[in-house]
């Protein structure tokens, strides 16, 4: 057994066990989440060029899986997101009464479903297959967000089955055009006639859809806003990033060769735009998950607003390690924001920016969290989110994209503003609010990943390192020699 | 020859028909339940894209086929998840109806 | 030499940072024991760099943080300069600080961003690349803000929303200025300052702008000094410590080193960069004296004279001449003894006798006569009267002006003590000459707290005392920055 194999299998084999167990499913995360960090651990020690075909077959039938530096790098952000929401939620999913009950029984087959869904569309390349693990994900999402509020995760639902579709169109199209859909082979074969071009065209459609990036962003605020506090931090870290990266393989790898760089501006200019417009939205909210969700919405268009610059950049290799650190940084300080917004609004059994009054001093580690996750979702340093945006910040200067660069530090700021507003709440008022003590356990998780989130930001070479492993060769370069005299 | 060969192109264009028709009916109608059912002719649509393409001349590519019954497996099983959702959100308003007047978790 | 004394110099005050973060309220004298011990053991460490570093050491300690970009500290001696000025600050400002407060809501979070801000400040003053410097720089900004906000009340919050504004603002307009250097010079160290000889001048002078603009907001130049006036609704060891020495000081030391290490003398002089800055720092010197003399609270009358101030280190770097520079840099430290005791004091009158406006300094002489003995020595020296510390920067500066043959500066110069007279003499007038309002008895120095408040400005108004008396001597600030124009920017 490979860990590739076992990082797939073990979730579904804890969803399944948890079906069983009924009551105590909960529990079963205590044993989760050491197995799947270790894991996660031997996945990023693995040989650089690791892979492993599934039951083995042969390409371009079999599935391959391969823990390349995208793998690497996710897979144990999201084993990390999913360990420190399973703890979290082991509390506030604790069956106690009616429908509280029924929401335990859910939740915790969902979280593995979900966990095992991404970590397989982190790790293969097969794009039908990826189609299979983003309809495993989405139907997790879904069946979350849809705790919070039924209406929202309807709407996501329909919106997310119509990106599936588009998807599978495009994997339909080039299935047929040139008899494998495996993006390493592709990658050998692609040529840019039509079928190809409207394959590419529909399935990035498809995905962007359920990555939410700007103008297709409409479902998620909702959706993401209304859930319970642990599912809103899975749906904003960690099941938008799925699409992504499919992207990410479908433009720099089975397609390096086909996609011009007009498309390639296109997405960058979506995603200035999303940086722009979720910010300016995040700054007009009251709600305070609101907030959060819209702050989604902007990051998001981070991911995207690298790819021109991947693209142009005379060594692409630090514009891609900016990207994919801009994920895992994301993942980390959005899953604690949502963790931390959620024991804050709890506490004082409100949802609005104003209730936060106070806090500071009635939860002081709950508001450290937020504020940890804060400094990396703004960009400020040391962090995770200053490393991958000083990279692309670096990039966008040196290809003089002026554009690009405005935005980047406009988006800062804009950050800056409707982040810093509930902190700053939070510490008005002299007289500190009567809320319940906060359970130490609980504030560990959120605490633990925006700590993560910030750390990363000294661990930039060991990142860059990671990222480079068996990446495709539009996205590799050469790292300038060790500098020192 | 002919018959076999006009057959390719007719699955595919047809598939592309009812694609169409069923993204104009997810776009223009607004009841959930309508939503559901056009998500499932786009489905349909691209089910017979995939298939009709894999026809070849005499001898059919098993591949495609193999890909569009996994496709057709998972579709049926979304539409009974969106199927479920849709009538508790109906059986939640009527129960929300009887006591306020708005239902809930109407999003922005 | 590569050694990790430098780090380890910049780490400490995460020491008591945890201490003070993770100990319940009742363990404050734990707290407060724990700060000083680290504030005392910093010292001594300094004072143990100065010594090594005066014979020709050097130390630094590298880590690549990114590809091409280097996590450098390195103790120089114009880092020293700064180091030993914040160190022996922070001692006085700590036991000021434990006086001040007693026992009040969120002195743990007080003095767990207090101790960051020191750490911040500390890196700012040894970094050895602009890449370390931004870190560090940001840092500052962001441990500052919690203690800008301390008191919670609707002036604060609308005080750190334009903290945030101005200084993140600038911030990122430095970034940029130093990314777009870094990609064509590539990496900017401060030691080996980059060959800018194939940059054309027009990108130069952008870059400049750019940075030097940045940094600008911090060391509050017209017209970015708005942030400080309103960060005056911080409590006054914050306002004394930070907002007279460590941030705005970071900000002047940061143009200083552009302007030295990174550009240096002949190209700025060659794109024609030093008399424009001049003239803005001279405008920043006039315009911050007016506005001083038009305020009523005794706070923001002092965060005006620092606006005012702090230009005078911009002067001083910007004129590029041998004297000049001794008088910018010796200001930099001058400027900081003088203004943290005037900060001391007016903290102290406020929390003891409740004296915020000029106009209830009536009679607060025989009130508080050592406080306000301190303060008028703080005063004195602002005013450039010989023997205090701030006579020898104007000295020095004057001097500079004319050897760079910049005779307007002297007219600077005059004109602004001029205007200090106008604005610190009727203050001391008050304190001194006129009857207090109503006789109650105050004893000043009646308990340990109150000694704790009183005596830290004592000391530093001794100190600027000293360093004015003697000059001179080998030990003063005045012969470490003839040391530092020696050894580094007179080549």
């Amino acid at each position: 057994m490979s860990p590739l194999d076992l990082l797939v299998a073990a979730p579904l084999a804890f969803m399944v066990a948890s079906l069983v167990v009924g009551r105590g499913g909960r529990w079963l995360i205590l044993a989760a989440s050491p197995a799947m960090l270790a894991l996660s651990a031997w996945l990023v020690a693995l040989p650089p060029d690791a892979a492993h075909l599934v039951g083995d077959w042969e390409l371009p039938l079999g599935i391959l899986l391969r823990a390349d530096g995208v793998a690497r790098l996710l897979v144990p952000a999201t084993s990390l997101c999913f360990v420190a929401v399973g703890l979290y939620a082991w509390h506030e999913f604790s069956p106690k009464s009616g429908r509280e009950t029924a929401r335990a029984h859910t939740f915790w087959p969902l979280l593995y479903l979900m966990w095992g869904g991404s970590n397989a569309g982190y790790l293969t390349t097969d794009l039908f297959n990826l189609y299979v693990t983003i309809e495993m994900v989405s139907l997790a999402a879904v069946a979350m967000a849809a705790m919070g509020s039924l209406a929202a995760g309807l709407q996501y639902f329909l919106i997310a089955l119509v990106g599936s579709l588009a998807y599978l169109l495009g994997v339909a199209l080039l299935a047929a055009h040139y008899d494998t859909v495996d993006a390493t082979l592709l990658a050998i074969h692609a040529r840019p006639d039509l079928p190809t071009l409207l394959a590419i065209t529909v399935m990035t459609a498809g995905l962007l859809v359920k990555t939410a990036l700007f103008p297709l962003h409409g479902w998620l605020p909702p959706a993401h806003a209304a859930a319970p506090a642990p599912a809103s931090a899975l749906l904003s870290a960690v099941v938008v990033k799925l699409g992504f990266v499919i992207i990410l393989r479908l433009w720099f790898e089975a397609f390096a060769e086909v996609v011009r760089p007009a498309a390639m501006h296109l997405l960058g200019g979506m995603g200035a735009l999303a940086i722009l417009y979720g910010s300016i939205q995040a700054i007009r909210q009251e709600r305070l998950k609101s907030l959060v969700a819209y702050s989604t919405v902007a990051q998001l268009g981070y991911l995207f607003l690298a790819f021109p610059l991947i693209s142009n950049a005379p060594n692409p290799a630090e514009p891609w390690a900016a990207v994919l650190v801009h994920a895992v940084a994301h993942m980390l300080a959005k899953a604690a924001m949502f963790l931390a917004a959620g024991l804050m609004l709890k506490a004082v059994a409100g949802e609005r920016i104003s209730d936060l009054a106070g806090l500071a001093r009635a939860m002081p580690l709950s508001v450290t969290a937020f504020a940890l996750a804060a400094i990396s979702l703004t960009g400020l340093p040391p962090s995770g989110g200053f490393t991958a945006k000083f990279l692309l910040l670096h990039a966008a200067i040196e290809q003089g994209s002026v554009v690009y660069a405005a935005v980047l530090v406009i988006g800062g700021l804009l950050g800056a503003v409707y982040l810093f507003r509930p902190l700053s709440v939070a510490c008005s008022g002299s007289a500190a609010p009567v809320v319940k003590a906060e359970a130490p356990l609980r504030v560990a998780a959120p605490l633990a990943l925006a700590a993560l989130a910030v750390a990363l930001g000294f661990a930039g070479m060991m990142l860059i390192e990671l990222s480079s492993l068996s990446a495709p060769p539009a996205a590799a370069g050469p790292l300038p020699a060790e500098p020192g005299r | 020859m002919t018959i076999s060969t006009s057959l390719g192109h007719l699955f595919p264009l047809t598939g592309a028909a009812l694609v169409g028709l069923g993204l104009f009916g997810f776009i223009s109608l607004r009841h959930p339940l309508r939503q559901l059912l056009a998500v499932n002719v786009i489905g349909a649509g691209i089910f017979l894209i995939l298939g009709g393409l894999g026809r070849g001349e005499g001898v059919t590519d098993p591949y495609p086929q193999a890909l569009v019954i996994t496709g057709i497996v998972v579709s049926v099983a979304l539409t009974a998840v969106g199927a479920a959702m849709i009538t508790r959100l109906a059986e939640e308003r009527r129960a929300a109806g009887t006591a306020s007047d708005q239902p809930k978790d109407q999003g922005p | 030499m590569m050694t990790a004394v430098p780090l380890a110099l910049v780490l400490l005050p995460l020491i008591p940072a945890i201490i003070s973060f993770a100990l319940p309220e009742r363990l404050a004298g734990w707290r407060n024991a724990a700060n000083l011990f680290v504030a005392l053991i910093k010292v001594l460490i300094v004072a143990d760099l100065l010594r090594q570093v005066r014979s020709g050491v050097d130390l630094e300690w590298r880590y690549t943080i990114l590809p091409g970009h280097d996590f450098l500290l390195r103790v120089d001696t114009l880092a020293l300069l700064f180091v030993s000025l914040s160190v022996f600050l922070w001692l006085v400002t700590t036991i000021y600080a434990i006086g001040y407060f007693g026992r009040g809501p969120n002195l743990a979070r007080f003095f767990g961003f207090f101790n960051l801000c020191v750490l911040a400040a500390t890196g700012v003053a040894l970094s050895g690349t602009a890449v370390t410097f931004f870190l560090f720089y940001e840092l500052l900004t962001l441990a500052t803000w919690p203690l800008v906000v301390h008191n919670g009340d609707e002036k604060s919050l609308r005080a750190g929303r334009i903290y945030l504004a101005y200084t993140l603002a600038g911030s990122a307009a430095f970034l940029v200025g130093i990314l777009w250097l870094k990609t064509l010079v590539g990496s900017i160290e401060f030691t080996a300052p980059p060959d800018l000889s194939a940059v054309p001048p027009l990108t130069l002078t952008l870059i400049f702008v750019l940075c030097v603009g940045g940094l600008g907001v911090k060391a509050a130049l017209v017209p970015f000094h708005g942030w400080l006036p309103a960060a005056m609704a911080a409590p006054a060891p914050v306002s004394a410590l930070l907002h007279a020495v460590a941030v705005v000081k970071a900000g002047a030391f940061g143009i200083v080193r552009m302007i030295y290490d990174v550009y240096g003398i002949g190209t700025v002089a060659e794109l024609g960069l030093g008399p424009p800055l001049a003239a803005l720092a001279s405008f920043t010197i006039l315009y911050g004296s007016l506005r001083a003399v038009m305020q009523t609270e005794i706070k923001k009358r002092l965060a005006y004279s620092t606006v005012s101030q702090v230009s005078y280190i911009v002067l001083g770097a910007s004129l590029v001449g041998p004297f000049a520079v001794i008088g910018g840099l010796v200001h930099l430290v001058h400027q900081g003894i003088m203004k943290i005791t005037l900060f001391l004091c007016a903290g102290a009158l406020s929390n003891r006798l409740g004296i915020k406006a000029v106009a209830d300094l009536d009679g607060a002489g025989r009130r508080m006569p050592v406080t306000m003995a301190a303060f008028s020595i703080g005063a004195l020296g602002m005013i450039g009267v010989p023997p205090v510390a701030g006579f020898i920067s104007k000295w020095y500066l004057g001097i500079g002006g004319l050897q760079s043959d910049a005779s307007w500066v002297v007219a600077v110069l005059a004109g602004s003590s001029l205007l200090n007279a106008a604005y610190f003499l009727p203050m001391l007038y008050r304190a001194w000459l006129l009857p207090p309002p109503e006789q109650a008895a105050f004893r000043e120095l009646g308990t340990a707290s109150d000694r704790m408040l009183v005596l830290p400005a004592v000391v530093t108004a001794a100190a600027s005392l000293a360093a004015g008396v003697f000059a001179s001597s080998s030990f003063s600030p005045l012969t470490w920055a003839k040391l530092i124009a020696e050894m580094g920017y007179l080549k």
